[in-house]
């Protein structure tokens, strides 16, 4: 095992047994994972609803028992050492955690004496945390009668409360309004300029693109590509370039066009919008509508944008990260 | 030593949980007191008949009500800790270094803190109506009702934590603590039983809890009921609360 990795995996796998019409069925959530996580990063773990992020994350934090494969932890053996990563792992669960009919001082109090602070000095903490977040209007208020990002900012304050050396967080800024999901990248971006590690769960690209250094994407339990955001976003190849055509017809008829003028480039064709990644985009872009427009071939919109993580997800998965938000 | 540590925290807080409202604590009096207002009076005229000696009802009733008060008193606990499932609070416990078993003892043993503050009030207002109790016969009683109290709280915990939705829960407590007291002879004594129901009543563990109750508050110190009662319930609530601590184990499975 490397030094320097916080987080390292071999196949790690999880299966759960499920119940349905005649009889049980296993559900490979996730299949066998390789995760290495370097020290003091953001490391963004990404992808649709389903895609076995969350169980990911149990595992990790030892919530959930692996079905198999190996992974160490702050160079803990995940299987024989809990304890230890428990203590030094700080973990944030989608739902949150905190206690609502507490008030944030009491939940923050007793997180601290869980890891085992004495009452004086996990009462100081406390204050501390709430000064840090800029809670202390509102945290001797019972929890339930937060806004949602007053209650995330508890929630993380409670996963910091023992000052871990490495953060997981799921999904942090689910349903927040813009402002608080601005706040709460800037804090997590704080926590990496103190050397914290932090794993981050999201379904959001931009997020993702936004913070993180290195980006793992997660699609049916499968790790399917990871590299830094950069990398990831020029393995596209080019700019991306979308026409929207009026019929689906229409817009078949101009992918067998450009596919015949652009051999190599990459194209996608979903119901009447043709997408299509190519250099130079912009220089590109007035000749191809031209002799769209000469094969009678009307788009009514184009859009060019430089690659995004949406793109990268589309290129490995085939899919929008959108398009098919799983049951 | 951490895991009285732990015991203490969780106990505390659960503790305030309950002080923040404690009204409740009254509220699931109210039952029990409306079988010591409006059913006991309907006693009084039988007595005489075999388990129920006349002039002394009172004395049978209360300490056959306070078991009842322990099994029905704590069978609903379990919807509190579905909120704290739901509002992601026990995953949170079962992240950190806090011991698995101090979760849920820290519960039981608040649980059974609020029945027994119940079976003292329950108690002093069954004076007035003529109860003759032994002292010290009452304080090893209160032991007895906080071991049935746990119990049923860790029975209604570890379906909790199987369901982890409210929908089944009470159904399934009510299935388990309707017969269970109805088989102890709480309301009527079982000496009023045909010999088959008093065969069934045999294998229900809370008649004999009811039995060294009863023994109890007449300072019938001799009665080997006692020693059953004491042994049976303290048996069932080792073995219940294990169960219930494999299912909180479960969660993270």
């Amino acid at each position: 095992m490397v030094e320097d990795l916080v987080i390292e995996t071999k196949g790690l796998r999880k299966t759960f047994i499920s119940k349905e019409k005649g009889g049980k069925k296993e559900v490979e959530a996730v299949k066998g994972i390789n995760l290495a996580v370097k020290k003091g990063i953001i490391f963004g773990f990404l992808g649709p609803n389903g895609a076995g992020k969350s169980t990911t994350q149990k595992m990790l934090s030892t919530l959930l028992r692996p079905t198999g494969g190996k992974a160490k932890v702050l160079g803990y053996d995940l299987a024989e050492q809990q304890e230890q990563i428990r203590q030094n792992v700080g973990c944030v669960s989608q739902a949150g955690g905190a206690d609502l009919a507490s008030t944030g001082v009491e939940n923050l109090v007793l997180q601290a004496q869980l890891y085992g602070l004495d009452a004086m000095t996990a009462k100081k903490s406390a204050a501390e945390f709430a000064e840090r977040f800029q809670m202390t209007s509102f945290i001797d208020r019972p929890a339930q009668s937060y806004s949602g990002g007053q209650k995330r900012r508890l929630d993380i304050a409670l996963g910091m409360i023992h000052h871990p050396q490495l953060l997981l967080l799921d999904e942090p800024t689910t349903g927040l309004d813009p402002q608080s999901r601005a706040y709460l990248w800037g804090e997590i971006k704080k926590l990496k300029a103190e050397g914290v590690t932090v794993f981050l769960t999201t379904q959001y690209m931009d997020e993702a693109d936004k913070l993180c250094d290195t980006i793992a994407i997660i699609d049916y339990g499968e790790i399917v590509v990871t590299g830094t955001p950069e990398e990831l976003k020029s393995s596209v190849g080019g700019d991306a370039i979308v026409f929207s055509f009026p019929s689906e017809e229409t817009a078949r008829k101009a992918e067998a066009m450009l596919t015949e003028k652009n051999p190599a480039e990459r194209l996608q064709t979903k119901t009447n919008t043709v997408h299509l990644n190519i250099k130079d985009g912009e220089k590109m872009m007035p000749e191809l509508l031209r002799s769209l427009d000469a094969k009678n071939l009307r788009a009514q919109s184009v859009t060019l944008s430089r690659p995004s993580l949406d793109d990268v997800f589309l290129k490995y998965t085939g899919r929008s990260l959108r398009e098919d938000e799983r049951k | 030593m951490k895991v009285l540590r732990d015991i203490k925290l969780m106990f505390i807080r659960n503790m305030q949980h309950t002080l923040r409202s404690p009204v409740f604590i009254f509220v699931s009096m109210f039952q029990p007191l409306m079988y010591l207002l409006l059913f006991m009076p309907l006693l009084n005229s039988l007595g005489g008949v075999p388990g129920l000696p006349s002039g002394k009802t009172v004395d049978v009733f209360i300490p056959g009500l306070l078991v009842l008060q322990a099994l029905f008193g704590t069978a609903f606990v379990g919807f509190s800790l579905i909120d704290d499932i739901r509002s992601g609070v026990i995953e949170r416990f079962l992240v950190s270094p806090v011991n698995r078993s101090a979760i849920l003892l820290g519960r039981v043993l608040r649980d059974a803190v609020v029945l027994l503050i119940q079976c003292v009030l329950i108690t002093l207002v069954a004076i007035p109506f003529g109860l003759s109790v032994s002292l010290f016969g009452f304080l090893l009683s209160l032991l007895l009702y906080a071991l049935i109290g746990i119990t049923m709280a860790s029975i209604s915990y570890g379906f909790a934590l199987i369901y982890k939705i409210e929908d089944a829960l009470a159904p399934t407590l009510n299935t388990i603590a309707l017969p269970v007291s109805l088989l102890s002879g709480i309301i009527l004594p079982l000496a009023l039983a045909p010999v088959w129901l008093q065969t069934v009543a045999k294998a229900n563990p809370f008649s004999y809890a009811v039995n060294a109750s009863r023994a109890l508050f007449a300072g019938n110190f001799q009665n080997i009921g006692i020693i059953e009662g004491f042994v049976i319930i303290s048996v069932l609530a080792i073995i219940v609360f294990l169960w219930g601590l494999r299912s909180l184990k479960r969660m993270a499975a």
